[in-house]
């Protein structure tokens, strides 16, 4: 039989490669380059950065195969090594954000999107491929982000293209009355792989900023693509709220820092600001969804002057909004917070009780119910919470973190674990 | 392209099917072939009998093949039908599949399995 047969992936020869690469040169050598110097508007820079995307190209594609989008692969590798070089000169700052501007066949970028987001993939299918094929990762650096083999990324990634082809997926955006289911995929992804860069769930470096910085710029590609479209804006608000305080929290020596302790001076309020007109701008297009209310949600956070001076009543009301939207018990683990600072302890560990069927696996809802327990002063009850927490938690950071709590117990201290990001 | 929809059920749906009263069912069928008619992208339909009918044929010792009674694919879900049905792309056989479940018949699960062609891959 025929079917189900593998076929490797579509390596080139070098003739071939160099072949391809000399059209490629004449073809998208210049525009990176064009594009590159105007932002950059240093021609040495630029053209440093382009050959050395194109070197990259060279080395790259005789081993994993020539991508099928090669100039969009130029320009993303092209601009990740811009807003590496742009980071270490502070002067280049404000061209950062230029950078984020940066379009190139928008068409062929927004199919090849939707292609592999499409709902007849799986989801992990749909990040990985989007990773290889429009951020242009390599099979080893998304294979380092899921912490499994490159064999095994390749592997899904032969099948995923053979699926594409075999099955008829088609290579188009969609049609206008497709466009809210298939743009929910999309998003989905986009946050997916945002926050599997903004805050892994095992390993060794808490964060990966790169992985969250090409998601928000997806985002924000889309956001001009759909102006219309109000659920994309939401989505880029809400990464952007998480970015412009990414720094505070870690401390010095990489600890993670709980959203009730960070140093709110240490945020990018900018930035903020900035996102809040996005909830503005999407919120006068008269369409909510979850995603707008998530940044509602944790711009409400955002510009609190401090913990205690946070709007809870207006959080719980969000939480309520989000929850009629999407029920999820993470959703009302987190509403539970918002309630204790609404009617009490009491009551929130009513309400958290009430998840314990659902969550049992999961280390917030026994790091919030001990929480709550030592605040009704049931000490020994929350120490076995808090033990449960730290043997289901794979993250060193908030290992350390309820480890740091179980031996330095103050008598006052009510730990309240939570930190809005749980909330997504 | 190609494609091969297997319209499956669970041993509930079928029950749930046959609860219903004759004439519900005949008007059920009717209208599952109006709509069949309807397309012409459907190639060829099947309608198979119910599972315990089935009869298998193995590869058996000393090259005899051995008969058995009952189906050979594992698992409670049945096949009810299959259609043939050659469309542009998957999105258009999403369409087909989405208006079928919609339906709720007593096959409301649509498997799709592309088809090798003749020409693939020329």
């Amino acid at each position: 039989m025929a079917h189900n047969q593998e076929s490797p992936p579509a390596l080139a020869t070098p003739g071939e490669v160099q072949a391809r690469l000399g059209d490629v040169f004449r073809e998208e050598a210049a525009k990176v380059l064009g594009a590159l110097l105007r932002i950059l508007g240093n021609f040495a820079v630029a053209e440093e950065i382009a050959q050395e995307a194109l070197l990259i190209a060279l080395e790259r594609w005789p081993r994993e195969g020539i991508p099928d989008y090669p100039g969009v692969w130029l320009m993303t590798i092209a601009r990740r090594l811009a807003i590496d070089q742009l980071r270490r000169d502070a002067r280049y700052r404000d061209k950062l954000a230029l950078l984020e501007q940066v379009e190139q066949v928008p068409d062929d970028r927004l199919r090849l999107m939707f292609t592999c987001c499409h709902p007849a993939l799986s989801r992990e299918t749909q990040v990985i491929l989007t990773l290889r094929t429009v951020c242009g990762l390599t099979i080893d650096q998304i294979a380092h982000a899921f912490l499994v083999s490159e064999s095994a990324i390749a592997r899904r990634l032969v099948r995923a293209r053979q699926k594409i082809v075999q099955a008829g997926i088609p290579y188009r955006v969609p049609r206008d009355e497709e466009l809210d289911e298939r743009m929910g995929e999309v998003l989905a992804v986009l946050y997916l792989m945002f926050n599997e860069g903004h805050l892994t769930s095992a390993g060794d470096a808490p964060t990966r900023r790169d992985l969250a910085e090409d998601a928000a710029w997806l985002a924000a590609f889309l956001t001009r693509l759909y102006p219309q479209e109000p659920e994309p804006l939401g989505l880029l608000a809400l990464m952007r709220l998480h970015l412009a305080r990414a720094d505070a929290r870690f401390d010095a020596s990489g600890k993670l820092v709980l959203l009730r302790d960070q140093d709110r001076s240490r945020w990018d309020h900018q930035r903020i600001r900035e996102a809040g007109k996005l909830i503005e701008q999407a919120a006068a297009l008269g369409r909510p969804g979850p995603y707008q209310v998530q940044a509602a949600l944790v711009a409400c956070h955002a510009e609190a002057e401090s913990w205690e001076a946070t709007d809870w009543p207006q959080i719980l009301a969000l939480y309520d909004l989000l929850l009629a939207m999407t029920p999820s018990p993470v959703i009302r683990l987190n509403r539970a917070v918002a309630l204790r600072y609404v009617t009490g302890p009491a009551e929130a560990l009513t309400e958290v009780e009430a998840l314990a069927r659902d969550l049992e696996g999961y280390h917030l809802f026994h790091a919030i119910r001990a929480a709550f327990l030592l605040e009704l002063g049931q000490s020994a009850q929350a120490r076995a919470a808090e033990l449960r927490a730290l043997t289901l938690t794979d993250n060193q950071a908030e290992q350390f973190l309820l480890h740091q709590r179980l031996s330095t117990r103050g008598p006052a201290g009510v730990h309240c674990p939570s930190n809005e990001q749980s909330a997504q | 392209m190609k494609y091969l929809l297997l319209l499956c059920g669970r041993p509930q749906d079928l029950e749930a099917w046959a609860a219903l009263p004759e004439e519900e069912r005949a008007r059920g069928r009717a209208l599952a072939t109006r709509w069949m008619d309807a397309h012409p992208q459907i190639r060829r339909t099947f309608g198979l009998q119910l599972p315990h009918t089935i009869t298998s044929v193995h590869p058996g010792p000393n090259g005899r093949p051995l008969v058995t009674d009952g189906p050979f694919l594992e698992g409670t879900e049945v096949i009810g039908g299959l259609v043939e049905i050659e469309v542009a792309d998957l999105d258009e056989v999403l369409q087909f599949a989405r208006a079928w479940v919609a339906g709720g018949p007593a096959h409301p699960v649509v498997e799709i399995w592309p088809m090798i062609e003749e020409d693939y891959g020329s």
